[in-house]
C-alpha cells in the first residue's frame, strides 16, 4: 500500500484550460511509457526535469486520447521526492479523465486524498512544522471525499453494488460451509459449474455497471443535449450564451452530414454535447426543419433537454406539444425573455413542468444564466456535490474499483474454466467481493461469518 | 486464615493442565525453563470434557502447526486415536484437514505420562487462589493450602473453571466442567486486579451406553484406509480403527423440544452468558431453523475401553428427563441408556484485547493467559495459544526476544491476532474463512512454514531439523528438475496423456507446464520422466501442489509482501494517542485500548479507518524527524 505508484488529477476540475495528471512512485516512468507515444521516445531515458511533446494512446486499442506535454522529473528533487511524471492535457474534463483512467488501468493506484502531500512529508520533503497541517489536510480531504463518495453512492448504484455483493457473499458462504463443515449434509456442494455460472452473472453485472454508470458516461462522452422551443424564443441566444461562457470546442465530425455539428461545452464540470445545433442556427426551429419524426428521434437519444419558452407570449399548443414530447426525460424548462412584459401563464408552466427544473432568464440582459448552469450541474450531481477535486476523484475511484472487480471476477472465471478447485476460484471471488466493498466503504470480514451462521444451521 | 509457606522457586508456573496448560508447560520445560504445572485435579490432565476428537478444518492445520513448532498434541493423538480421516479431499490442498477420534482416557494417560517424564517439569495438584503481584509484575502464585511458589513468569490456563456454573434445565450449581471443583478464588482475584471479564457459555451433549444402541438403524462412518498422522515425527500408524455412526433427529424430536422449551435454561433466562453460534444447542437449532425437518446426529465412541458414546449434535441445557425423551425419538437410540446428561456451562473469560500478541497481559507484566480463558473454544485453539504463551513466558524468563507468528505464518497467528486485535463477543472458533492467506497456510506445508521457528527456539531437535532440511532440498531440486526437463511428444507420452484424458502434445513441453494441467498429477509426470531415485510421498505431494497452484500461491505471496511492509512499520511503545490531533475519537479510543504494535495491526482494528492510519503514519514519522533534529 505504501509506496506503490499513485496518480490523480492535480488541477481543479472544470476550471482552467489545462489540466494536469500527476504520477508519483517507483513505476511512474514505466507506467507513463505504456501510454505515451512520440516516435520511439521513452520517458524513462530522457534527462530529468525536461518536458516533452507527444500523445497519450490507449495501448489496447491504439486510439489516441489526448495531445499532451509531459514533464519528467526524477526523484529526489521532486515534490514527493519520488519519480514524478506530470501530463499536461488540453482537452478538458473528458479527455483528462480518460488519461487518468488509462494510467489506473496500466498499474497506477488512484491517490488517496492528500497522498502526494503525505508522501512529500514521509519522504522528508516537508519539515516538522508542517506536519500538523498535513494531518489536518488528510482529515479534511478524506472526510470531504468520503461525503462526496457517499452522496454519489446513495441510491441506485449503491443498491446495485450491495445486491451484487450479497449475491457473491452467498456463494462464498456456501463454499465456506462446504469447507468448514464437510459433513454437513443440508447444503448443496458448490460445484465449479455453479460457481462459473454465478461468476459470469457477476461479471455481466459489473460490466453493466461500468457501462451504465451515469457519471462515467458524462465523463467519457459528454451529455447529449438538445435545445427545443418554438421559433424566436431565444434558442440560439441560449446556445451562444452557453458556448461563449464556456469556451466551446467546435468540431466537425467527419463522415456525418455537413450541417450536423456537435459542440462540446463544459458547464461547471458537466460536459455537454450540444447536438444538431447547426439546425438551430440556420432555421431557428429544429422541429420545423427536420420534421416531427426526426425530431422525436433526436429527442429520444438526448440525455438532457433544454425546453425554451417565451416570457412575453402566451403558451401555445405547440409549446404544450413540446412538453408532451419530452415526458419522462431529463428536462430543464427555461422561461426566457423576462425583459419583456409577462404574457405567459407561469402557473400553467409550473403545472406542465411537473418535476422538471424551471429557470427564468433574460439572455439578452445576461440574467439567469448562472441559475441555469447551476440547474444543469445540480441535475447530475444532486446539487450537493462540490465540483472541486472531490467529485472526479471519487468518480475515478469507483470506475477504477469496478475495473479491478472486473479483473478479479474474470480471473475467477478463468480459474473455473481451467478446472481449479472450488476453494481456489473462491480466492478471486472473494477479492471481487472485497473490491466492491471498498466502493461502498464496507470490507468487514465478520459479515462473511455472520452470513455463514445465519444461512446455515451449523455445529455439532 | 491458612498460613502461607514458601514452596519453591521456578522459571515458569503454569496454572491449569488442560490442552493449553499442557502445551505451555511442555514447551517451557523443553526450552530449559524450570517449570511448575499446577492442576486442581491430577486425574484430569489433558481431559476432553466435550467431543472426543482432535482436528478438522482449520483446527487440524493448527495441530500440524503445533507439531512443526515442537508441541505435543499431534504426537499424542497419533498414538491414541481410534479413527483418523482426511477431510475435504475433493477440494483444493489449502483446505484439506485431518481429524482424529480420540480414545479420551488413553489420550489423558499418555499426556500425563509425557509430562511426568519431562526433565524440567514438576506436576502438582493444587488450586491457585491468588497471584503474587508487586509493582505491576507477577512473581508467582499462592494456593489454597498456603503454598507460595515464586517464578519469573506465570501462565494462567484456567479454561472454563473461573466461576464455572453448570446448568441443566432449571438446575444450576457452581462447578467446573464435568463436575470438577470450580475456581472461585482466582476468578475473584482476577476481577480485583482490574481485568475486564465477560461471561461466556458453552455446552455438551449427553453420553449413552453403546450396548443399548441399535446400530442397524444408523449409517456407518469408517475411518480412512490410508494410514495418516498429524505429527511429522510419527512413524508407526494405528491400523485398527473404530467407526462412528450417523443418525438423525425427526419431527417427533423437535416436537418434544418445542413442548419443553420453557424448561430450557437457554430460553428461561437462566443462562446469561453468550454462547457460540457455531456450536448451538439442539434447542437453538430447532428454534432458529424450524423449517429443517431433521438434524444430523453423530455417534462417536469415547474410547476403546469404555461403552460411553458421545452424541454429537445434541448439545443441550434441557432438563435430564427431557434429554432422555429426546434420545428415545432418535433412530437407533430408542432404548439408549443415558450415562451422563448434557449440560451448559457458564464461566468467566478475559476480554482478550487486554493481551499483547505474546499473550502477556498488558496490565501485569510477566503474566500470561492462554486457552479458553481468553474467550476461545476448542482443544486445538487452546493448545495453539498454550504453546505460544509457553514459548514466550520461557523466553522472557531467559531475557530472550518474544516470538509472534504473523497472520501469514500460521493459523495460530490468525487466531491470536484476531483475539488481541478485534476481541470476540462469543467463544471464538477458528474457521478457514478467518485466514486471508489460507492458500499459504496449508495442512501439507505446516513444517515448511514453521520448523525453522521451532528449531530456532529450541523445540525442534537438530536431528529432526536436518531431516526437514533434506526434505526441503529434495522438493526444490525436484521442482528445478521439472522446470528443466522437456517431455517429448513421443508415443509413450501421447498414450499416457490420452489415458489421463488430456490433449496430445504438439511440441515438447516442460515438466512443470505439463503438471499444471488440471488432469495431470505428479504420478503421470513420474511415469514419463522418473526422478533419479524414488522420492518420499510428502515430497512428491509438495512438488505437485507448489507447481500446480503456483499462480495462486504467487498472488497470495504478493499480498503477504504488502502485509509485511505494514508489519515492519512499528508503532513506538507508549505512544500517546491523545496527543495526535486529527484522529477520530472512536479510532483514538480503540487504539488506546488495543495498543497495536505495528501499522498492520492498527489497520485491522474495527473503527480505525484509512485516514486514521495515514495520520498515525505521519505522526510516527514526525517523531523520528524530531529525534533526528533534536
Amino acid at each position: 500500500m505504501e509506496f506503490d505508484t499513485i496518480a490523480a488529477i492535480s488541477t481543479p476540475m472544470g476550471e482552467g484550460a489545462i489540466a494536469i495528471v500527476r504520477l508519483s512512485g517507483d513505476e511512474a516512468f514505466t507506467i507513463a511509457d505504456r501510454v505515451y507515444r512520440s516516435g520511439g521516445k521513452q520517458l524513462q531515458s530522457v534527462p530529468s526535469h525536461t518536458i516533452h511533446y507527444g500523445h497519450i494512446v490507449d495501448p489496447k486499442t491504439d486510439e489516441t486520447i489526448e495531445e499532451v506535454m509531459v514533464s519528467v522529473m526524477k526523484g529526489p528533487k521532486t515534490f514527493t521526492r519520488e519519480d514524478v511524471v506530470e501530463i499536461n492535457c488540453h482537452g478538458g474534463v473528458v479527455s483528462v479523465n480518460r488519461v487518468l483512467q488509462l494510467l489506473l488501468r496500466e498499474g497506477a493506484r488512484l491517490a488517496e486524498p492528500g497522498e502526494f502531500t503525505k508522501r512529500a512529508f514521509l519522504n522528508g520533503r516537508i519539515d516538522l512544522s508542517q506536519a500538523e497541517a498535513v494531518m489536518d489536510l488528510i482529515r479534511a480531504k478524506t472526510d470531504r471525499a468520503m461525503n462526496v463518495a457517499m452522496n454519489q453512492m446513495q441510491g441506485r448504484l449503491s443498491r446495485l453494488v450491495q445486491s451484487l455483493r450479497q449475491e457473491i457473499l452467498e456463494i462464498l458462504a456456501q463454499v465456506e460451509v462446504n469447507i468448514d463443515y464437510p459433513e454437513y449434509d443440508d447444503v448443496e456442494e458448490m460445484t465449479l459449474t455453479m460457481m462459473m455460472e454465478k461468476s459470469q452473472y457477476v461479471r455481466d453485472e459489473v460490466e453493466k455497471l461500468l457501462k451504465t454508470s451515469e457519471q462515467g458516461k458524462i465523463l467519457r462522452e459528454g451529455l447529449s443535449t438538445v435545445i427545443i422551443g418554438r421559433p424566436n424564443v431565444g434558442k440560439s441566444s441560449l446556445l451562444n450564451s452557453l458556448v461563449q461562457e464556456n469556451k466551446a470546442i467546435v468540431t466537425d465530425i467527419p463522415g456525418t452530414t455537413r450541417d450536423v455539428i456537435e459542440e462540446y461545452v463544459n458547464v461547471r464540470g458537466v460536459p455537454l454535447k450540444l447536438v444538431d445545433t447547426a439546425g438551430i442556427r440556420e432555421t431557428e426551429d429544429i422541429v420545423e426543419r427536420i420534421g416531427v419524426e426526426r425530431s422525436r428521434q433526436v429527442l429520444k437519444e438526448a440525455d438532457l433537454i433544454l425546453l425554451v419558452l417565451n416570457h412575453g407570449e402566451e403558451l401555445s399548443d405547440e409549446d404544450r406539444r413540446l412538453f408532451e414530447a419530452v415526458t419522462g426525460m431529463d428536462v430543464i424548462v427555461i422561461v426566457n425573455k423576462t425583459d419583456l412584459a409577462q404574457e405567459i401563464d407561469l402557473e400553467e408552466v409550473k403545472q406542465l413542468s411537473g418535476d422538471h427544473k424551471l429557470v427564468t432568464t433574460s439572455l439578452l440582459k445576461e440574467q439567469g444564466v448562472d441559475e441555469l448552469e447551476e440547474a444543469i450541474a445540480s441535475l447530475f450531481f444532486d446539487g450537493s456535490v462540490d465540483l472541486g477535486d472531490g467529485t472526479y476523484v471519487s468518480n475515478s475511484r469507483h470506475i477504477a474499483l469496478l475495473h479491478q472487480a472486473l479483473q478479479a471476477i474474470e480471473e475467477a472465471i478463468q480459474g473455473a474454466e481451467m478446472g481449479m478447485p472450488v476453494d481456489m476460484v473462491q480466492i478471486d471471488l472473494r477479492r471481487t467481493w472485497e473490491i466492491l466493498g471498498e466502493m461502498i466503504g464496507d470490507t468487514v470480514q465478520e459479515s462473511l461469518i455472520d452470513q455463514l451462521f445465519s444461512q446455515f444451521c451449523l455445529g455439532k | 486464615m491458612v498460613k502461607k509457606f514458601e514452596a519453591g522457586n521456578y522459571d515458569v508456573i503454569v496454572i491449569g493442565a488442560g490442552h493449553a496448560g499442557v502445551e505451555a508447560g511442555l514447551a517451557s520445560a523443553r526450552m530449559g525453563a524450570k517449570t511448575l504445572m499446577l492442576t486442581i485435579n491430577l486425574d484430569m490432565v489433558a481431559f476432553m470434557p466435550c467431543n472426543p476428537s482432535v482436528g478438522g478444518p482449520a483446527k487440524g492445520i493448527v495441530v500440524r502447526e503445533i507439531d512443526a513448532l515442537g508441541g505435543q498434541m499431534g504426537r499424542t493423538i497419533d498414538q491414541t486415536h481410534i479413527q483418523m480421516r482426511m477431510l475435504n479431499t475433493g477440494k483444493g490442498p489449502a483446505v484439506r484437514a485431518l481429524r482424529a477420534q480420540a480414545d479420551k482416557v488413553l489420550y489423558q494417560q499418555m499426556m500425563k505420562e509425557t509430562i511426568e517424564n519431562e526433565p524440567n517439569m514438576t506436576l502438582l495438584q493444587g488450586m491457585v487462589e491468588e497471584l503474587i503481584i508487586e509493582e505491576g509484575e507477577c512473581h508467582g502464585v499462592i494456593t489454597n493450602t498456603g503454598a507460595t511458589f515464586r517464578a519469573k513468569t506465570t501462565i494462567i490456563t484456567a479454561g472454563t473453571f473461573l466461576r464455572g456454573e453448570v446448568i441443566i434445565g432449571d438446575l444450576k450449581y457452581s462447578s467446573g466442567p464435568n463436575n470438577q471443583q470450580p475456581s472461585i478464588g482466582l476468578a475473584d482475584h482476577m476481577r480485583d486486579l482490574g481485568f475486564d471479564v465477560v461471561r461466556f457459555k458453552t455446552g455438551t451433549p449427553p453420553r449413552v451406553n453403546s450396548s443399548t444402541i441399535d446400530y442397524t438403524k444408523t449409517e456407518i462412518q469408517p475411518g480412512d484406509e490410508t494410514p495418516r498422522a498429524f505429527s511429522y515425527e510419527t512413524t508407526e500408524f494405528i491400523t485398527d480403527q473404530l467407526p462412528c455412526w450417523l443418525t438423525y433427529t425427526n419431527a417427533e424430536t423437535h416436537q418434544i423440544i418445542d413442548d419443553n422449551l420453557h424448561r430450557s435454561a437457554m430460553y428461561s433466562g437462566m443462562i446469561k452468558g453468550t454462547g457460540p453460534r457455531y456450536c448451538p444447542s439442539i434447542e437453538d437449532k430447532v428454534v432458529r431453523f424450524n423449517d429443517k425437518p431433521r438434524h444430523q446426529i453423530f455417534l462417536e465412541p469415547e474410547g476403546r475401553n469404555t461403552k460411553e458414546v458421545y452424541v454429537q449434535g445434541l448439545s443441550t441445557s434441557l432438563p435430564e428427563d427431557v434429554q432422555q425423551q429426546i434420545l428415545s425419538t432418535i433412530p437407533g437410540l430408542e432404548n439408549a441408556q443415558m450415562m451422563r446428561s448434557g449440560y451448559a456451562i457458564e464461566y468467566d473469560a478475559m476480554v482478550p484485547t487486554q493481551l499483547w500478541p505474546t499473550l502477556e497481559t498488558k496490565k501485569i507484566r510477566n503474566l500470561y493467559t492462554a486457552g479458553q480463558i481468553n474467550g476461545t473454544s476448542g482443544y486445538e485453539e487452546a493448545a495453539g495459544q498454550g504453546l505460544m504463551a509457553g514459548i514466550n513466558a520461557a523466553r522472557r524468563a531467559f531475557n530472550k526476544e518474544e516470538v509472534i507468528l504473523s497472520r501469514s505464518d500460521a493459523y495460530i497467528g490468525v487466531l491470536i491476532d484476531d483475539l488481541v486485535t478485534k476481541g470476540t463477543n462469543e467463544p471464538y472458533r477458528l474457521l478457514t474463512s478467518r485466514a486471508e492467506y489460507r492458500l499459504l497456510l496449508r495442512h501439507d506445508n505446516a513444517d515448511l512454514r514453521l520448523t525453522d521457528v521451532g528449531h530456532e527456539i529450541g523445540l525442534i531437535s537438530d536431528e529432526r531439523y536436518s531431516r526437514f532440511n533434506a526434505k526441503k532440498d529434495m522438493i526444490d531440486a525436484e521442482i528445478n528438475r521439472l522446470k528443466e526437463v522437456i517431455i517429448k511428444p513421443n508415443e509413450a507420452t501421447q498414450s499416457l496423456l490420452e489415458e489421463a484424458g488430456s490433449s496430445a502434445l504438439k511440441d515438447g513441453i516442460r515438466g512443470t507446464d505439463l503438471l499444471r494441467r488440471p488432469e495431470i498429477t505428479y504420478n503421470h509426470i513420474k511415469a514419463l520422466i522418473p526422478a533419479e531415485t524414488e522420492l518420499p510421498g510428502d515430497v512428491e505431494e509438495q512438488v505437485e501442489i507448489q507447481v500446480k497452484y503456483e499462480g495462486y500461491i504467487e498472488k497470495s505471496l504478493q499480498q503477504v509482501d504488502k502485509l509485511k511492509k505494514m508489519e515492519n512499520k512499528k508503532i513506538p511503545e507508549g505512544i500517546d494517542y491523545d496527543a495526535i490531533t486529527g484522529l477520530a475519537s472512536e479510532a483514538r479510543q480503540k487504539l488506546r485500548e488495543v495498543q497495536p504494535l505495528s501499522i498492520a495491526q492498527a489497520s485491522r482494528i474495527s473503527g480505525v479507518n484509512p485516514a486514521d492510519i495515514s495520520i498515525l503514519l505521519v505522526y510516527i514519522e514526525q517523531g523520528k524527524i524530531a529525534k533526528v533534529s533534536g
